[in-house]
């Protein structure tokens, strides 16, 4: 059968640059000052204090402010970033005061963008490499101020860093000014400069006012060899607060005069509501009024109370029908779309190598076939749903955990019809984002309520329900593989179909409805088509399913179902060979010296773990290696199956190239597994007549304490390039269970989750 | 209708069909407790009521007849509770949502059983935690108790 001719990757990121870079600009080409050019400082002085970028205000009492533009939601980056600032700043990081800061270009990301470039992380060639450097000055162009795609530490490494070194530079010369000497002969140290020669020492909070106008050069970045704080683990700067229950999360805001509310939107997606008992729900004790809410993320109603309780059973009476859904309304429906479209032509295929086809055709070896798939995901973040919204004298405040605050800023503004400049918006701790707290619907229904209280500040806050049910899911996924692997030998010929909607389309035409996006979605197959393997021909197409269910990025995005369809599959081909799963996978890599630091994980792992060692009766181990957001992970999971499944023990060998914080990069590790575990095991999102059919965590269950595993952790870092650190251990995590279980029960499990076909044990 | 909470009472006018938890959030302002699922499923919302976990989600507030302790009472004298100086110890926090009820949920388990197993601890603490933080609650809950861990 003949193929149509697909475009090469360059040209399709070229045209994806264009349709985004034109609308940034109104539609005019811009020139390469747009990338050069630095976006304005945010930062205003108070009285007293100076700025010395966007990120460091020091104050004449002595306070040092460092501004992490990236949104705390658990993943420690407050510390990171904080950290960074310290070490070239010369102060104890507990000595500075962090704050999220206000909304701003300056505080664009740039490392998101450049993970979104095509090639795989290992293609450090020079047009790889001048691809990521046009997707990260996209970043730039926008002021895309979002924490996202592990990014946050690879973005602030060299910017942090920069802040503090021209901050210590600015603060030196001034003391140099003020004692007449020359400011290379000058130490700086805990906050102070001192003059070794005349033992003077001025603090920086008395150099702050002078230092402000210091002219300084283009700051030297310490070496490595002498960080004393990056490469150390840190306190977590904000663990006081968490540990004594202090109010630091958007559902804590309590301000003067406020009132408390709750939304029911309609849960088909899009629909208008048909009839609802707006009586019934004024009537409750505590209800203070009904409005509807109409916004392009959803429509219903808002109910404003004098307390969040009565907000609630206000929303219960209501008792609304809502408009039929437009969309494939259940399961079946929903795989009958993914079915169709992966029978259907690729829309891409973003790793397209020799000659498939021919390499079907005459299998040399034991042709290899499998079917796996995956099912919607919610967030469920603990925190559920949130934001406080004050409209008053022309003036829109948000308190909001949000992941994207100048977005959130430029839609509620826009919504309520206040100009952005009179728009406030102000980041306050995320409990739990994992991608859900990027999107702008939580503080756009706070602003539509807020648009009905006179000017009271009205804090909106979601039900566990409502949450659950009007989430943007992880999208279900189809994959169908297929691959020709002779006898102990590595697969010659591997195709892989993946069919899903696409995150991208979704997420931009809800969040981002002004920016064209063209070109493919890369979330489809990330995970599957840019791993470490080399094989002769070697086709990953992606199969886009239309469907209209608000989907968006979940922890890992694509990576979060392609690392279970590659390591599941790569498992199924070892079988084929004749090899262990772990040869196989190292056969698999060839000779490419790129993929060194992924055979160095998987040997380290194996070690680690005894992966050869016999295994007493009842007892497994899997294997797998999934390579994402830059950090190569292997990992090995041990599973108990006498009883009921229990994960007993897990061993993962990551590398990141260079670890800030030892310590944060292991929880972060355990937390994304532990988080892939609660996939695999149990969780999935369901549709009946258009509506999610699960409402709260006992049908939408998460690992428990009884269930999660002992972990042992190595970190390596051989890698040429810093690797995130955020979402990499939840790729493997469903595999290498998927693996141990079918090495303890010769029960191959090809789809999530995976109570569908075992069980796992209770507490 | 009147509280006691961290050992002061409280007057509040209040349905009594209220949840605890928003009585003591929306009401009183103490925002220890949080709110996670509504219907005792998570453990976000755990205090203490004579000593005993309850999740103050499903507690209506008239029957919260007793002494009520929230996170915010168990430090004595501004020294840290030992549960929470362990919980320092092993950076057991990611985004901390979670945290007050397990603190909680542990100072709990500790009174009655000073030296738990792991399997006391599975028992124990039924509390969810979406960021994966159980390896350091164990390991935290250990130190607590003076054990190795
Ligand atoms: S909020 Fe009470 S148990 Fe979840
Ligand atoms: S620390 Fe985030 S839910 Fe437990």
């Amino acid at each position: 059968m003949a193929r149509k001719k697909r475009s090469i990757v360059g040209k399709i990121v070229r045209r994806t640059f264009l349709g985004l870079g034109a609308a940034a600009v109104g539609g005019v080409a811009f020139g390469v000052w747009a990338v050069r050019r630095d976006p304005e400082n945010p930062l205003v002085a108070d009285q007293g204090e100076s700025v010395f970028n966007p990120y460091i205000k020091i104050s004449q009492d002595g306070t040092i402010t460092v501004i992490t533009p990236r949104a705390e939601m658990g993943q420690g980056i407050q510390t990171t970033l904080a950290a960074m600032v310290a070490e070239e700043l010369d102060v104890a990081p507990s000595d500075l005061t962090i704050a999220h800061g206000p909304p701003a270009a300056a505080y664009y990301n740039s490392a998101m963008l450049e993970e979104g470039a095509f090639p795989p992380h290992f293609d450090r060639s020079f047009a790889a490499e001048a691809q990521r450097g046009l997707m990260g000055s996209m970043g730039k162009i926008l002021g895309l101020q979002a924490t996202g795609g592990s990014s946050s530490t690879i973005d602030g490494f060299n910017k942090m860093r920069e802040a503090g070194a021209t901050a210590r530079a600015a603060l030196k010369s001034a003391a140099a000014a003020r004692w007449g000497v020359n400011a290379d002969t000058l130490q700086t140290a805990n906050g102070t400069v001192t003059n070794p020669v005349s033992d003077q020492s001025l603090t920086y909070g008395e150099l702050a006012m002078d230092a402000a106008t210091a002219e300084v050069g283009e700051p030297e970045l310490r070496p490595r060899s002498d960080w004393k704080i990056l490469g150390r683990s840190q306190p977590r700067a904000e663990i006081a607060e968490k540990v004594t229950g202090a109010p630091i999360y958007g559902i804590d805001v309590e301000l003067p005069d406020m009132l408390y509310g709750t939304v029911a939107i309609s849960p088909r997606f899009g629909a208008q509501p048909l009839s609802a008992d707006i009586d019934a729900a004024r009537n409750v004790r505590g209800v203070i009024d009904v409005v509807e809410v109409n916004t392009q993320t959803g429509n219903g109603y808002g109910i404003i109370a004098d307390n969040t309780w009565a907000a609630f059973e206000g929303a219960r009476a209501l008792n609304a029908e809502w408009g039929p859904a437009t969309y494939p309304a259940n399961d079946n429906a929903i795989t009958g779309a993914l079915t169709a479209a992966i029978q259907g032509e690729a829309n891409h295929a973003l790793m397209d190598k020799g000659d498939i086809d021919a390499g079907l055709a005459d299998p040399q070896g034991t042709l290899v076939e499998a079917e796996y798939s995956v099912p919607y995901l919610a967030h469920a973040t603990m925190e559920p749903m949130n934001a406080t919204a004050q409209l008053a004298d022309g003036h829109l405040t948000i308190w909001a955990g949000t992941q994207a605050p100048g977005i959130v800023q430029s839609r509620c503004a826009a919504f309520a019809g206040v100009e952005k400049e009179n728009t406030t918006v102000n980041t306050v701790m995320l409990g739990g984002g994992f991608g859900r707290r990027g999107e702008v619907d939580f503080p756009l229904y706070a602003t539509a309520l807020a648009m009905h209280t006179a000017g009271r500040p009205i804090k909106v806050t979601w039900t566990r329900e409502e949450d659950t049910q009007h989430d943007v899911y992880r999208p279900a996924a189809l994959g169908r593989f297929r691959a020709v692997v002779p006898a102990n030998g590595p697969a010659t010929t591997v195709e892989m179909k993946i069919a899903s909607p696409s995150i991208m389309a979704s997420v931009v035409g809800r969040t981002y409805p002004d920016l064209p996006m063209g070109g493919p979605d890369k979330s489809i197959t990330d995970g599957a088509y840019n791993q470490p393997v080399m094989v002769e021909n070697h086709r990953v197409s992606a199969h886009l399913a239309d469907l209209a269910i608000p989907v968006g990025f979940w922890r890992s995005v694509g990576n979060s179902y392609n690392g279970f369809f590659h390591e599941g599959f790569m498992d199924e081909m070892a079988a084929a060979s004749g090899l262990d799963p772990l040869t196989f996978r190292l056969a698999m890599m060839g000779n490419d010296e790129r993929l060194a630091p992924a055979r160095a994980c998987l040997e380290k792992v194996a070690q680690m773990s005894n992966y050869a060692a016999p295994r007493p009766t009842g007892k497994g181990r899997g294997i797998a290696h999934v390579l994402s957001f830059g950090s190569w992970v292997a990992m090995v999971v041990e599973v108990d199956t006498t009883d009921d499944i229990h994960i007993e023990k897990v061993w993962i060998a990551a590398d990141p190239g260079t670890v800030l914080d030892p310590r944060n990069f292991r929880d972060q590790l355990m937390s994304g597994a532990i988080f892939g575990f609660s996939q695999a095991m149990g969780q999935q999102i369901n549709f009946e007549d258009g509506r999610v059919v699960q409402e709260n965590f006992w049908d939408y269950p998460m690992m428990t304490m009884g269930q999660a595993p002992q972990f042992e952790i190595e970190i390596l870092q051989n890698a040429e390039t810093m690797g995130g650190a955020g979402e990499i251990g939840t790729p493997p995590a469903a595999p290498a269970l998927a693996a141990a279980i079918f090495d303890a029960t010769g029960q191959r499990l090809r789809h999530m989750p995976f109570t569908r076909e075992v069980s796992f044990q209770q507490v | 209708m009147q509280l006691n909470v961290n050992g002061q009472n409280h007057q509040i006018d209040a349905d009594p069909e209220m949840p605890l938890l928003w009585a003591l959030r929306d009401l009183l302002n103490i925002k220890g407790p949080k709110f996670g699922c509504g219907v005792a499923a998570c453990g976000a919302c755990t205090v203490l009521l004579d000593g005993m976990p309850v999740r103050s989600c499903s507690l209506p507030v008239a029957d919260a007849a007793g002494e009520i302790t929230t996170i915010e009472g168990i430090a004595l004298d501004g020294t840290l509770h030992r549960v929470q100086r362990a919980w320092i110890e092993h950076n057991v926090p990611q985004c901390g949502y979670c945290q007050s009820g397990q603190i909680l949920a542990a100072v709990a388990l500790l009174e009655e059983t000073p030296q738990p197993t792991d399997q006391d601890i599975d028992f124990a603490m039924t509390n969810l935690c979406r960021c994966g933080t159980y390896p350091r609650i164990k390991a935290a809950i250990k130190t607590a108790a003076g054990m190795e861990s």
